[in-house]
C-alpha cells in the first residue's frame, strides 16, 4: 500500500464517517431522548436525498448557479424533519410511549415499509444522480492525491460542527436543559412545568432534520436509489451501537472508526467492505455489551 | 379456508379453558382444517404453490414466535432460513440425488449449529440489542454470499437440484406433491412439538425470560441457559423452513438472509398473534396470500398496505389475527352458553 492508496482510503474514510455520524448523531438523539428505536430513519434519510436531488434539478433547470445546491440542502432536510417527522411523532409515536420495546420497534419498522413505497410512488426506481453541489466546489490536491473539496473538507466541517452545536444546544441553551431533564427524569421535568410532550416533538423534528441532512449531503456523492435508506438505517444503528445508545460523542469517534475500516478494507479486502461494520460492531460488543461509551445501567428488581 | 383454520386455533392456544365443553366441537374443526390444507392440492391446484410458500415461510415465522414468547424479537432470523437453504444446495451440488430427508435434516442441522455458535454470544442481550445483533449476524453472512460469488454464486444465487423422493428420481409435478405432504407433516408435527414445549419445564423456564427474568435467576437457573434453548429451537425451526423454501423454489438467492425477510417473519408473527403456534402459519398464510394478490393488483404499494396493516394490528389489536378470532369465538361461545 503506497501513500497515494493511504491517503485515498483516509479521505473516503473520513468522508463516509462525516455522513454516517449526521445520521446517526439523528438516531442516537432520538434513542436517548425518547428511547424508542427509529427505524424509520433510513426513510428519512433517503428521502432527504430525493428531495434534495428534485429541488437541485429544478432549481438548476430554472438557470441558477449550481452553488444554490447547498442552500437546498438544508431546506430538503428541514422539510423532511417538519413534514414526515413531526406527523410522525404527533400522530403516531406518541400513542406507543408505554407500550414494550419491541412494539416500538415495530411500529417504526411499519412506518419504514410505508416511506419505501412512498418514495417508489414519488420517485420511481430509476436510479438519481446530480453532483453539481460537488463540482462547484472543485478539487484539491494533497500530497499528490486529488480529491473533492466537498467531500474532504465540507462533510467533515459539517460534521464536526454539528457534533459541537449538539454539545452546546443541550449543555449551554435552555431548550437543551429542557430536553436533557426530560431525559433524565420525565415526571419529575412536568411536575416543574416542562411540557414534556412538546420536548419529545421537538427532538423528534432535529432528529429527523438530521437524517435528511445527512440524505441531502450524501446525494451528490452517490447515486439515488430505492434500498438506501435500509442500507443507512443498519450501518448507523452499527455506529449508534457499538458507541453505546444515546452517547453522542462516541458516535462520532465510532462512525471515524467504521469509516475508516469499511473504506481500508474497500483498497484491501474488496470482499470484506460491507462486513467490517458489523465486524467491529460484534466484536465490540462482545467485549462491551453497553457499547464504547455507554455505562452498564443499574438493575431493577 | 382462512377462517376454519382460525377458528380452530383458538382452541388450542387456549387450553383448559372450557375444556369439556369446547374441546371436542373445536378439535374437530382443527381436523378439518387440516384435510382442507390436505384437499388444496386436488380441490385447488392453482392455490398449492401459494400454500407450499406459506407453509415453508410459516415454519420459519414459528421460529420467531417461540422467541416472542420470551419477549425477544430477532431481526436476523432469515440468517437461519438462509443457512438452511444453502446447505441443502451445497449438499446437492456436491452429492447430486440425494435424498429428500436427507436434505431436510442437512438443513435443519446446519441452522441449529449456526444457531449454536451465535446464540451462545446473543443470549447475553435482551430487547433491542438482542433484536440488533442477530440483524449484524444475518448482514455478515448476507455480505458473505453476495461478495463470495465462485461459491455462492453472488446475488444470483446457486440452484438447489431436485433431491432423489426415496432413492427415485421425480418429474415437477409429483415432486411438488412430496414437498406440499411433507411441509403439512412437518407444519403439524413441529407445530405440535413446539406446543408441547411451551408447556415443558424447559419452555415454561424459557418464557419466564419475559415475564420475571431475576425471578429465573433466584431459582439458581441461568436465563441465559434457557434462552439458548429455546433460540436453538427457534434457529431449527427456521432452518427447516429455510430448506423446504429453497426445494420449493429450485433456487436459493441472499434474499434469503436479506434483513427485510426477518423483519417480515416478525412481522408476520406479530400479525398472527404473537406466540401463537396457528397464528404463525395463518398469519403466513394471509401474508403470503396478500402479497401475491397485491403485487399482481398493487404491485407499487403492497408493501404500504403490510405496514398500515402492521400499524392497525399493533394499535388496535394487539392480539394479533389469533387474538381477534380468539374474542369472536369467546363472544359467541358464552351466547350459547348463557342460552342453555
Amino acid at each position: 500500500m503506497n501513500l497515494a492508496i493511504f491517503l485515498l482510503a483516509l479521505f473516503d474514510g473520513v468522508a463516509y464517517a462525516a455522513l454516517v455520524f449526521i445520521v446517526a448523531l439523528g438516531l442516537t438523539l432520538i434513542f436517548g431522548v425518547m428511547r424508542i428505536l427509529n427505524v424509520a430513519h433510513g426513510s428519512l434519510y433517503a428521502i432527504g436525498a430525493y428531495t434534495t436531488v428534485t429541488l437541485t434539478g429544478w432549481v438548476l433547470a430554472l438557470g441558477f448557479a449550481p452553488i444554490l445546491a447547498f442552500p437546498l440542502m438544508l431546506v430538503s432536510a428541514v422539510l423532511v424533519g417538519v413534514l414526515i417527522g413531526g406527523p410522525l411523532e404527533y400522530f403516531l409515536l406518541r400513542r406507543i410511549y408505554d407500550k414494550s420495546e419491541v412494539l416500538q420497534l415495530l411500529v417504526t419498522f411499519a412506518v419504514f415499509m410505508i416511506l419505501e413505497d412512498v418514495q417508489r410512488l414519488v420517485w420511481g426506481t430509476r436510479p438519481y444522480f446530480d453532483s453539481s453541489a460537488l463540482q462547484a466546489l472543485g478539487n484539491i490536491s494533497v500530497f499528490g492525491v486529488t480529491y473533492t473539496v466537498y467531500q474532504l473538507i465540507l462533510l467533515p466541517l459539517i460534521a464536526v460542527t454539528l457534533l459541537l452545536g449538539m454539545r452546546f444546544f443541550l449543555r449551554h441553551t435552555l431548550t437543551g436543559k429542557l430536553i436533557t431533564a426530560t431525559t433524565e427524569d420525565r415526571e419529575a421535568a412536568q411536575s416543574i412545568g416542562v411540557d414534556a410532550d412538546k420536548v419529545f416533538l421537538f427532538t423528534f423534528i432535529i432528529g429527523a432534520v438530521l437524517a435528511g441532512l445527512g440524505g441531502a449531503l450524501a446525494s451528490p456523492t452517490t447515486s439515488i436509489l430505492p434500498g438506501m435508506g435500509a442500507d443507512m438505517i443498519v450501518l448507523s444503528f452499527a455506529v449508534v451501537a457499538t458507541a453505546g445508545l444515546g452517547q453522542i460523542e462516541g458516535a462520532a469517534l465510532t462512525a471515524l472508526m467504521i469509516g475508516l475500516g469499511r473504506s481500508f478494507a474497500v483498497y484491501l479486502y474488496p470482499e470484506f467492505s460491507v462486513l467490517v461494520p458489523y465486524l467491529i460492531m460484534v466484536v465490540v460488543l462482545l467485549v462491551r455489551p453497553e457499547g464504547l461509551f455507554g455505562t452498564p445501567s443499574a438493575r431493577k428488581i | 379456508m382462512s377462517t376454519h383454520k382460525s377458528k380452530t386455533a383458538t382452541t388450542i392456544s387456549e387450553p383448559g379453558k372450557g375444556h369439556s365443553v369446547m374441546k371436542s366441537p373445536l378439535s374437530l374443526l382443527w381436523l378439518v382444517v387440516i384435510l382442507v390444507v390436505m384437499a388444496v392440492p386436488i380441490a385447488a391446484p392453482s392455490m398449492k404453490l401459494l400454500f407450499t410458500f406459506a407453509m415453508a415461510k410459516g415454519l420459519g415465522v414459528l421460529g420467531v414466535t417461540v422467541l416472542l414468547r420470551a419477549g425477544q424479537v430477532s431481526f436476523g432470523h432469515a440468517l437461519y432460513f438462509g443457512i438452511a437453504a444453502y446447505a441443502g444446495a451445497f449438499l446437492m451440488a456436491a452429492m447430486p440425488g440425494m435424498d429428500i430427508l436427507i436434505v431436510l435434516l442437512a438443513g435443519g442441522i446446519g441452522a441449529t449449529v449456526a444457531g449454536l455458535f451465535v446464540g451462545l454470544f446473543v443470549v447475553r442481550y435482551r430487547g433491542i440489542f438482542f433484536g440488533m445483533l442477530n440483524l449484524a449476524f444475518s448482514m455478515i453472512f448476507w455480505s458473505i454470499l453476495e461478495k463470495f460469488y465462485h461459491y455462492t454464486g453472488g446475488a444470483d444465487g446457486i440452484r438447489l437440484e431436485r433431491p432423489n423422493v426415496f432413492g427415485s428420481a421425480m418429474n415437477h409435478t409429483d415432486f411438488g406433491l412430496v414437498l406440499y405432504y411433507m411441509l403439512v407433516a412437518l407444519m403439524i408435527g413441529l407445530g405440535w412439538y413446539t406446543m408441547r414445549w411451551f408447556n415443558s419445564p424447559v419452555g415454561q423456564l424459557f418464557q419466564t425470560i419475559k415475564t420475571n427474568e431475576t425471578r429465573l435467576e433466584y431459582l439458581g437457573i441461568s436465563p441465559k441457559r434457557a434462552l439458548l434453548s429455546g433460540y436453538l429451537l427457534s434457529a431449527a425451526l427456521c432452518g427447516v423452513g429455510g430448506v423446504m423454501m429453497g426445494m420449493a423454489q429450485g433456487v436459493v438467492t441472499p434474499e434469503y438472509v436479506w434483513w427485510v425477510r426477518s423483519a417480515e417473519m416478525v412481522f408476520i408473527a406479530v400479525l398472527g398473534g404473537s406466540g401463537s403456534v396457528q397464528g404463525a402459519f395463518l398469519g403466513a398464510l394471509i401474508y403470503e396470500a396478500v402479497r401475491t394478490y397485491a403485487s399482481v393488483y398493487a404491485g407499487d404499494v403492497w408493501q404500504m398496505i403490510l405496514g398500515g396493516f402492521l400499524l392497525v394490528i399493533i394499535l388496535f389489536a394487539p392480539g394479533g389475527l389469533i387474538g381477534i378470532l380468539q374474542s369472536l369465538f369467546k363472544r359467541s361461545h358464552d351466547k350459547t352458553g348463557g342460552g342453555k
